[in-house]
């Protein structure tokens, strides 16, 4: 009986996958003994990222900028070749843990990179704490990962919710607006994007007037912009990202609003602005990158991203690279020795990174400590207006490195 | 809030239940009426709304855009249901299933390999993309009642020719009893290629109406199949009229629900057709078969 069930529950797809797999570890690991793989044999990083679906090219950004960075540094580290074991996350929740925990098990990763959604990321964050693999999150920014859920093995190069969304509220005092609509997709990061927001701008005397979460991940508001005209706002703050901003935005300009309520966002990506048009214009944003950014780094990265792969750089792009970064370092000062994780560990936690997005350092929760700017939307470009709060640190609740 | 508010929001229940009647009317031809699971429904929304932008950005203007992705797209159809669909009219719906889950993954890809990851949007041309002003601070985007209007003709034009034509009989016809129209002589092989032709059509003139609200992207298509089902099976399948009527009352109740209950609005659409297809579980304006 338990045989037969254990073959019936073994379908055809896992078998095709299992074994393909294990033939990839076969051919990676050879035969070499243990002692003498460990500084000879190259290393290895998963990639575990969406590149089908609506954050396809966030997923492509983000492991074209990591590629570029090792083979920047002549594609490997301390003498190690590295080498890259690619997976669609295909952005399915439901699915990833068991697929997170079945490529662990197989390729005995050094180092695991993803995934962009935070839902995902979560479920990464929990597989990375029981099995001790080095996770490094280029995306997903959902406050648990460097909070609840952070670990010695747990990075982030990107940012939290809190993070960027805290500064808003300070932002919007200064630029005069009392009487604001918070408005959001209803899930995990919409909900902290709000409430961090909430924090900083009612501190600061703000009166939020009206709370609209809406349903995830929808994107028709013209019913609540019939609200919203009715109450009639100073300023609207908002998240949204994907099809969903763009509509909020065009619908937001279609039904006039634009004319007399101020329209703040956070995440408002090089992407949407454009796709958006028009209806992009003038609305300010906080985040932890400027396209526009003046620093050598930055220039130089958007001049070489483009070149290598056509493309044009962004917040994502930067993620990743400096995801390329913090590897490096940590290896650096190991002596590319990846046997003692204490060190390796300890090296990354203390890495200077000379990012395209300026200098940052890593918080004892692992998360980026940096500054989080103004940006504009002129001429489809979201220009640096200017620093919004330096130095910013997630307060990383509920987090035991602490 | 004045009275005003409630007409306006009622105003985009309305709006919002025709939109939903569009997207699932495809549906209703090809699933209610000739039995077929097609999965892929939502993946010809999407490859109606990239050739209607692509031809727009060849072209410069929206009207050709939708007026040359048109018959392209029945193109596409025509050659789908020749060379995959019309093999399965024999087998069960899991074959249909397995081969319509096939076309979704071929159609995104490529789609990816065509048009690339990136968002596109265009904008809506001069007449269109204005508003209209309601009370001294509620304005109205003139594109969502040309929507409106639109989607008012295709309901009323599908109605038409569904009951009161030739064709339409035929087509009822063959829903009822396949065997007994081929007796009868009728060609029904060259009726299914055109239903399914013109349900693939109406799929992506949704798209391609919509996707100037917003833009054209890798996944626009994943809530689309949803929607289109909750539709149809609220309406009763293979009923047009059940249809409109059922995406009215979901546009309605989205729209005030979203409003008025927001933390339990994407709970009020299947509750209410749970508690429908408890009362009667072959839908407002079903039969069972």
């Amino acid at each position: 009986m338990t045989i037969k069930s254990s073959i019936k529950g073994f379908d055809r797809r896992t078998l095709i996958k299992g074994s393909a797999l294990s033939v990839a570890s076969l051919a990676i690991t050879g035969g070499y003994p243990s002692i003498l793989r460990a500084t000879t044999t190259p290393i290895k990083i998963g990639i575990f990222l969406p590149y089908t679906g609506t954050y396809a090219k966030l997923g492509s950004n983000i492991k074209d900028a990591l590629i570029l960075k090792i083979e920047e540094n002549g594609g490997g580290v301390s003498g190690r070749k590295v080498e890259f074991v690619n997976i669609d996350s295909e952005m399915n929740v439901s699915k990833s843990t068991e697929r997170i925990n079945k490529l662990i098990l197989r390729d005995k990763f050094d180092f695991l990179v993803g995934p962009v959604h935070s839902g995902i990321g979560m479920n990464m964050a929990r597989i990375a704490r029981k099995s001790g693999t080095i996770l490094i999150v280029p995306n997903a920014g959902a406050n648990e990962i460097t909070g609840k859920f952070c670990a010695p093995n747990i990075f982030r190069t990107s940012f939290s919710s809190w993070q960027t969304a805290y500064p808003a509220g300070k932002v919007l005092l200064e630029d005069g607006m009392k009487r604001v609509v918070l408005i959001y997709w209803n899930y995990a990061f919409g909900k902290q994007t709000a409430d961090a927001f909430r924090e900083s701008f009612e501190k600061g005397g703000g009166r939020i007037i009206a709370d609209i979460p809406t349903p995830f991940p929808k994107s028709e508001f013209q019913s609540f912009f019939t609200k919203i005209a009715a109450l009639e706002p100073d300023a609207v703050f908002t998240f949204y990202s994907g099809g969903g901003a763009i509509q909020f935005m065009k619908d937001f300009k279609r039904a006039g609003l634009n004319r007399r309520i101020k329209l703040y966002s956070t995440f408002l990506t090089e992407g949407t602005a454009k796709a958006a048009g028009d209806a992009s214009e003038g609305i300010r944003s906080t985040l932890h990158y400027a396209t526009t950014l003046k620093n050598s780094m930055n220039e130089r990265f958007k001049s070489v991203f483009l070149k290598k792969t056509g493309q044009e750089a962004d917040v994502f792009a930067v993620q990743g690279y400096d995801a390329g970064e913090l590897i490096i370092q940590g290896l650096k000062r190991t002596g590319g020795d990846t046997v003692s994780q204490k060190r390796l560990i300890e090296a990354m936690e203390s890495s200077k990174i000379q990012s395209p997005r300026g200098e940052i350092t890593f918080s004892k929760a692992h998360n980026p400590i940096q500054d989080i700017y103004l940006r504009e939307v002129i001429n489809g470009e979201n220009e640096m207006i200017k620093i919004a709060m330096e130095k910013v640190n997630d307060p990383a609740l509920g987090c035991e490195l602490i | 809030m004045e009275l005003s508010f409630y007409l306006i929001q009622l105003l985009n229940g309305i709006q919002l239940g025709f939109l939903l009647f569009l997207i699932a009317s495809g549906m209703t031809l090809v699933f209610g009426i000739m039995g077929i699971i097609n999965l892929a429904h939502g993946s010809f929304y999407m490859v109606g709304a990239y050739l209607a932008y692509w031809v727009t950005s060849l072209t410069d203007n929206l009207l050709w855009g939708i007026l040359l992705a048109l018959p392209l797209l029945f193109l596409i159809g025509f050659l789908i249901e020749k060379l995959a669909i019309s093999f399965l009219y024999h087998r069960d719906h899991l074959s249909q299933v397995l081969l319509t889950y096939g076309l979704i993954l071929i159609l995104s890809s490529l789609q990816i390999i065509f048009w690339g990851k990136e968002f596109h949007g265009i904008d809506i041309p001069s007449p269109l993309n204005g508003s209209i002003a309601l009370t001294d601070h509620q304005n109205y985007p003139v594109y969502r009642l040309f929507i409106s209007f639109i989607c008012g003709l295709t309901a009323f034009g599908m109605y038409f020719v569904i009951q009161k034509t030739r064709l339409g009989m035929k087509i009822r016809a063959g829903s009822s009893n396949r065997e007994m129209l081929r007796i009868l002589g009728i060609d029904v092989n060259k009726l299914y290629s055109i239903v399914f032709s013109v349900g693939i059509v109406l799929a992506g003139f949704a798209g391609m109406l919509v996707f100037p609200l917003n833009a054209v992207y890798p996944g626009m298509e994943e809530n689309i199949l949803i929607m289109s089902f909750v539709v149809i099976t609220l309406g009763g399948i293979g009923s047009i009229r059940g249809a409109f009527l059922s995406a009215m009352m979901i546009g309605i109740l989205e729209t005030f629900g979203g409003v008025f209950f927001p933390e339990i609005s994407s709970f009020l659409v299947f509750g209410l057709m749970a508690l429908v297809l408890m009362w009667r579980p072959q839908g407002l304006f079903g039969q069972f078969r």
